[in-house]
Formats: C-alpha cells, structure tokens, sequence
C-alpha cells in the first residue's frame, strides 16, 4: 500500500514534470514561431534575445537589491515586463539595420544571424565578464509546494506554466484577433496583394520581428528561475527551440504548441526509464522519423514566397 | 663617424644598427648560450618568454577566466621577487577560443615561432589532448591546471590538478563514515570525465565500500531539464548523490533540485564539479548544505591562503572569486621556478629532469610536491556549501599519493 502512494506520487510529479517541459519548450519556441514560422526568417541569434532577457532579470535583481530592497519580492513582474521591451527593442534595431534587406535571400538570414548571435555572445561577455552571475530570485518564487510527504510542486515549475499559458492566450489573440494579427497574417500570406490593399508590410515585418524577439526576452527572464545566465546560456536552447518549430510545421502556432507537448512528453517519460543521453537520442530519432514521413511537419503549413 | 655628409652618416648608423641588429639575432642563442639555455629558446640575459593559452573567449571562457587571472598574478609575483634565474618573466598570451584545433594551433605557434621555455594553459580534457602531440614533438612543457580523469602521463606535462582518484577516493571514504552513506547515485555529463570519474567511483564504491550504487545517469553537455532525474532520485532514496554536472547544466541541476524540494535537509549530496566559480552561477542560497570535494577552497585558513586571496583580490578586485582550478594555476609559475632554479637551465629536458620531488611549501592549498608521474602530492578536502557562495571546509584529508592509473579501478 506504502509502495502504491509512493507510485501514485512519482507518477504525479513526473507528469508535473512533463507539463514544465512542455512549457518550457513552448516557451522558448513561441518567439521563434511567429519570426520563423510568421515571417520566414531563420534568425539563429533566437537564442541570444533569450540571454538578453535573463541579464536583463538579472541588472533589475541588483539595481532592486540596491535602490529598493523592500520590492525584492515583486521585482520578477517588473524584470519580465522589461525584458520583453529590451529585448523588443533590440528586435526592432536588428530588424531595420540588418533582417530587413535579407528578405529576398533567406538563406542570408541564417549566416547573418548566426554572426549577429556571436557578436552578440562577445558583446555580452565583454560587458558582463565572462562567469555566469545568478539573479537574487525572489524567495517565493524557489522552493516547492509540499502537497504530501513525497509530492513536491516546485513553484518556479508553477510560475513557467502559468506565464506560458498567459504568453500564449495573448499571442493568439494579437494574431487571430486584432487587426493588426490580420495584417500579419496577411502580409505573410501575400505580401505584395497585403501592400496593394494598402498595408505597411515594412511595417508589420519590423513589429513581427520585435514581437518575437520581445517574446524571447520574456521567456529569457522566466529561465533564470530555472537554468543559468551566461554570455553563452541562449544558445544551450537553440537547437531545441528549432527542433520544436520545425516539428510543429513552420507557420503554424497550433502545430508548434502539439509539437512541444510531444516532444516534452517523450523526453519527459523516456528520461525515466534510462539514461538522459538516451532519452535524447530517443526523442531526436522519433523527431527525424517523422519528419521523414512528414516533411511539412505536424500541421502542414503556408510559408511566403 | 664624422662624415661631411649628414645622409651618409645617417645610412651608415642605420646599417650599422642593421648589423648590430642581425649579429644578435643570428648570434643570440649562441652568444647567450649559457648553461641556462642550449635549445634556442626565447631566454635573454634580461629576459624569459612564456606562453599562456587558455580561452578567453567562448563557452570556456567562464571557467579559464579564473586560471589566466591566477597565473597572471603568480608571474607578476615572481618578477617583483627578481623573477627567475635573473630574468624577468614576458607572456605571450594566446586565445584557445573553446575550440580545440585552435588550441593546437596556438601552441604550436608558442613553441615553434615564440620559442617559449614554457606554457602555462588549457582546461578542459579535450584542450590538452589537442595540444599533447604538439608538446611532445616539439618538446614543449605545459602546466596544466584542471583536475581531470587521469589516465595520462606526459614528460611535457606537468598537472597542478588532482587526477580523479586524489579527488574520489577520500572524499568516498569521509562520506561512507561520517554519514553511513552505503546508497549511491551516480550522476555526470556526458563526457570522459564525469564518465571516468563515475567508473572509478563505482569500483570504490562496490568493491572497497560494500555499498551499492543504486542508480547512474548521464545527461549530454547543455541539458537544462532535470525533473525526471530528480524524481528519479526520489524514488530511489540513495543515502548520497554523487554528482559530475559541468557548464550551464550545472546551474539548471541545482536550481531544480531545490524547486523540487531536495535540499540539504532531506538529500545527502556530494559532487565533483563545483567550485566558488560555479557557485556564483548558482547562488550558494541554491545549493546550501551540500558538499563538494577539492582540493581547495578559498576559505582555507592559512596564512598562505590568506596572502594569497589579498593579494588576488586587491588585483581582481573585492568580489573576485578563487576556484580549485584557479588556485592550481596559480602554482604553475611557482612550480616552473623552482624546477628551472634548481636546474640551473631554461632547457625543457632539463626542467622536466629537475621536477620531481620539487616542493612548494608557500601554494595556498598548503604543502605540494612533484611526484615522478608529474602529478602533485596533494590534500583532498571536503567544502560545505554556505548561502554566501562560500565553502566551509569540514574535512582535509592526509597528503595523497597521485595515481593516474589506478590499478583495479579501470
């Protein structure tokens, strides 16, 4: 009986588990989805906006610390929102001086981003030093939620999900909802019948861009609560960002949300059973195998000429 | 010199700086061939060149970073001393940039072009194994900081680190007596370090412990989600975790742990790779009441320790912090010195011949020495974890013997 509630508790948390990766790898591959799969642009230096968001978290947790030790507790809100306009920003400068004159040669993009993540790596480390520095994280948000003896919650698992699920019902409804999603939708469908009918497509490229880049920086802020912050941090999340766009079907939001679940639910439940080197190879040949079948990727999709 | 025309006398004092010049190139090594230098290295009666190759960029760059400061200081220490054999210490540094062909590179551009008498450099296991053949066909001398998975025995290398059985064993021993430690979970990155480390931990473990190891795992470099494992752990009960987490991983792995509730109250944990270095990443807050096994903190209380975090921090100023790896860099310098001293000679064979049995009573750590296998006698010392991202030292072991291939532990 004793061994059938420690069951009931493993199962429990390891579905909790589950459900944070999941939110983890929807979180990181949001932003990516609306740049890649929105506007057909592989910006490799994703993972970049992703660090800038968590030293972002990271200055706010010393500046509060220092100026207002009494905020301590709600600062995280403050450093989340800011990321995102940070990281927003620095979205809407890449896009003007650089995304925007690669639009006709895609493949351009991929090198150039990839030379913009490496300047921006060094950039980073010349100006934070090269160790990685660690966030003062508010005390409510560490720790964990003892349910039973042997279910533990861990609030900054909570906190990921909820953030997500927030991220995501906006998101959805700036593009399915607002005029302005429609001119994105639009613009990506048709972009010279979009300029015709009289919208700014340059317009809505740059404010995509930044959207995404801001969404990045969000997600960059919620992993100080749980990876680490270094020049180099962004990208231990690339390939896994693409490897969930991809998967999901490039242009479709739907796809990359099942996409992630997936994936998490595969690594989550094979990580039990062996090793994690294992488990990764795994879900990565599950991953390569169906997009060997399925090429267009889970949710068939519409990407711009 | 007194020529009627100025355009002469200047052509004439050029050449004749010309000639002086390229007399004391071509007759340098030889004109200066003293007993303290036969090979042509870069030695003048002023002077010594020395090379440092480590990476100051990229991903490595936030563990080298440490160990290029600590050197830095140990070289500028000795020439304010009157450096070495009456010669001032030059450096030329070079970037390894994480990328093991460049170390390579590098080194052979030190050794062949630079004529260094030594370098002091690398970190990883895969920087020095890409240098190694480099050494060894030029007959080069690195000193190389890093405690590593042994296995490796160089006459161009010297390792100021502790091989893994200096650093394992002991720390085993003190866990299994003082916490009645007979469960262990083995968990490492997905390399040969943490892979080596585990297999040696696993034998002393079962066969000189009785213990049981009831679970090992490796997850690949990069990883940051560690829910299954944690759980894992939790349903298994080991009485300690034995942990060989390195990099970015190494801060998802702790922050996780306490978001899931393992902390020191409830979870013995010991683990091989973490230092103050890495503890800034972490927050100590994340981490408290855990152990980590080295062979030195900065929290050691010395006077040499003492002397030597002063002098390190009114360097690197008032927040710099000193790992396990920094402070066996710092020995490098020292411990060149001494064998060149006591040589009487720059030359590499000369060195190396005068090394073992070399002593340094004034290392932070305390009292080291060159064993024949060009590893250092060395204490192995367990630090607990304190929320300030410092370690409180509860146990130092005897003097250990190096052993980079363990018999019965392969």
């Amino acid at each position: 009986m004793a061994w059938l509630t420690e069951f009931g508790a493993i199962a429990a948390m390891q579905a909790f588990n589950g459900l944070s990766v999941f939110c983890v790898l929807l979180l990181m591959a949001l932003g990516l989805a609306i740049i890649f799969g929105q506007m057909g642009v592989i910006n490799m230096a994703h993972g970049e906006f992703l660090t800038v968001g968590a030293y972002t978290t990271y200055v706010l947790s010393g500046l509060t610390l220092h100026y207002a030790p009494s905020l301590q507790p709600y600062y995280f809100f403050l450093a989340i929102v800011v990321a995102f306009v940070i990281a927003g920003a620095l979205g809407w400068l890449v896009e003007w001086a650089m995304i925007s004159r690669l639009y006709h040669r895609p493949l351009d993009t991929l090198l150039a981003t990839w030379g913009l993540s490496l300047v921006m790596q060094q950039a980073l480390r010349s100006i934070f030093g090269a160790r990685e520095v660690s966030a003062e994280l508010p005390e409510w948000l560490m720790g964990s939620f003892s349910l039973t003896d042997a279910i533990d919650i861990p609030r900054n698992g909570l906190f990921t999900v909820a953030v997500t699920l927030l991220l995501t019902g906006g998101l959805f409804l700036l593009l399915f909802r607002s005029r302005w999603g429609l001119h994105v939708r639009a613009t990506m469908q048709n972009r010279v019948m979009s300029r015709a009918v009289g919208i700014d497509t340059r317009r809505v490229d740059r404010m995509t861009f930044a959207l995404g880049c801001g969404v990045a920086g969000v997600a960059g802020a919620v992993f100080t609560t749980i990876g680490s912050t270094g020049p180099t941090a962004g990208s231990l999340y690339i390939v896994d960002t693409f490897l969930t766009v991809v998967f999901g079907g490039a242009a479709s939001l739907l796809g990359t949300i099942a996409s992630a679940f997936a994936i998490a639910q595969t690594q989550s439940i094979s990580e039990f059973f062996m090793s994690g080197s294992m488990a990764k190879v795994l879900t990565l040949s599950a991953v390569i195998l169906i997009l060997l079948l399925r090429p267009q990727g889970l949710f068939a999709s519409k990407v711009r000429k | 010199m007194h020529s009627t025309s100025r355009g002469i006398t200047r052509r004439w004092a050029l050449g004749a700086v010309a000639l002086s010049l390229l007399t004391a190139s071509v007759m340098a090594p030889r004109a200066w061939a003293d007993d303290a230098n036969t090979t042509g290295l870069a030695v003048t009666p002023s002077e010594v060149t020395v090379g440092q190759l480590h990476s100051a960029t990229g991903t490595m760059a936030i563990s080298e970073t440490g160990s290029i400061q600590a050197e830095r200081l140990a070289i500028e220490q000795i020439n304010a001393q009157g450096g070495v054999l009456g010669r001032q210490i030059k450096i030329i540094q070079e970037d390894g940039a994480s990328d093991w062909p460049t170390f390579a590179e590098k080194a052979r551009k030190l050794l062949v072009n630079d004529k260094v008498a030594t370098v002091f450099g690398c970190w990883t296991s895969a920087s020095r194994k890409a240098v190694l053949p480099v050494f060894e066909q030029q007959n080069g001398l690195l000193y190389y900081p890093t405690f590593y998975e042994g296995l490796e025995q160089s006459k161009n290398v010297i390792y100021t680190g502790q091989e893994a059985t200096q650093q394992i064993l002991a720390s085993l021993d003190w866990i299994a007596k003082t916490k009645g430690a007979k469960s262990f979970y083995l968990i490492g990155s997905d390399y040969i370090w943490p892979r080596t480390s585990m297999k040696i931990a696993r034998k002393h473990i079962e066969n000189v412990l009785h213990g049981e190891v009831v679970g090992e795992d490796y997850y690949p470099l990069g990883n940051t989600q560690f829910g299954s494992l944690i759980n894992k752990v939790k349903l298994k009960k080991p009485d300690v975790v034995f942990a060989a987490v390195v990099g970015g991983s190494n801060v998802a792995f702790y922050k996780q742990l306490k978001a899931a509730g393992v902390t020191s109250a409830k979870q013995t944990l010991l683990t091989l790779s973490v230092t103050e270095d890495e503890l800034l990443g972490i927050g100590g807050e994340n981490m408290a009441g855990f152990y980590a096994s080295m062979k030195y903190f900065q929290s050691l209380d010395n006077p040499n320790n003492q002397a030597f975090v002063a002098a390190f921090k009114a360097k690197y100023g008032p927040n710099a912090v000193i790992g396990d790896v920094t402070q066996a860099a710092y020995l490098g310098p020292w411990l060149w010195k001494a064998a060149v001293e006591k040589a009487g000679s720059f030359d590499v064979d000369k060195v190396v011949a005068a090394s073992p049995g070399i002593e340094l009573k004034t290392a932070p750590e305390g009292y080291v020495k060159i064993h024949e296998n060009h590893h250092l006698w060395s204490k192995t010392r367990i630090g607990e974890v304190q929320p300030d991202g410092q370690f409180k030292v509860v146990y130092e072991s005897d003097l250990i013997e190096p052993n980079p291939f363990p018999k019965g532990y392969q």
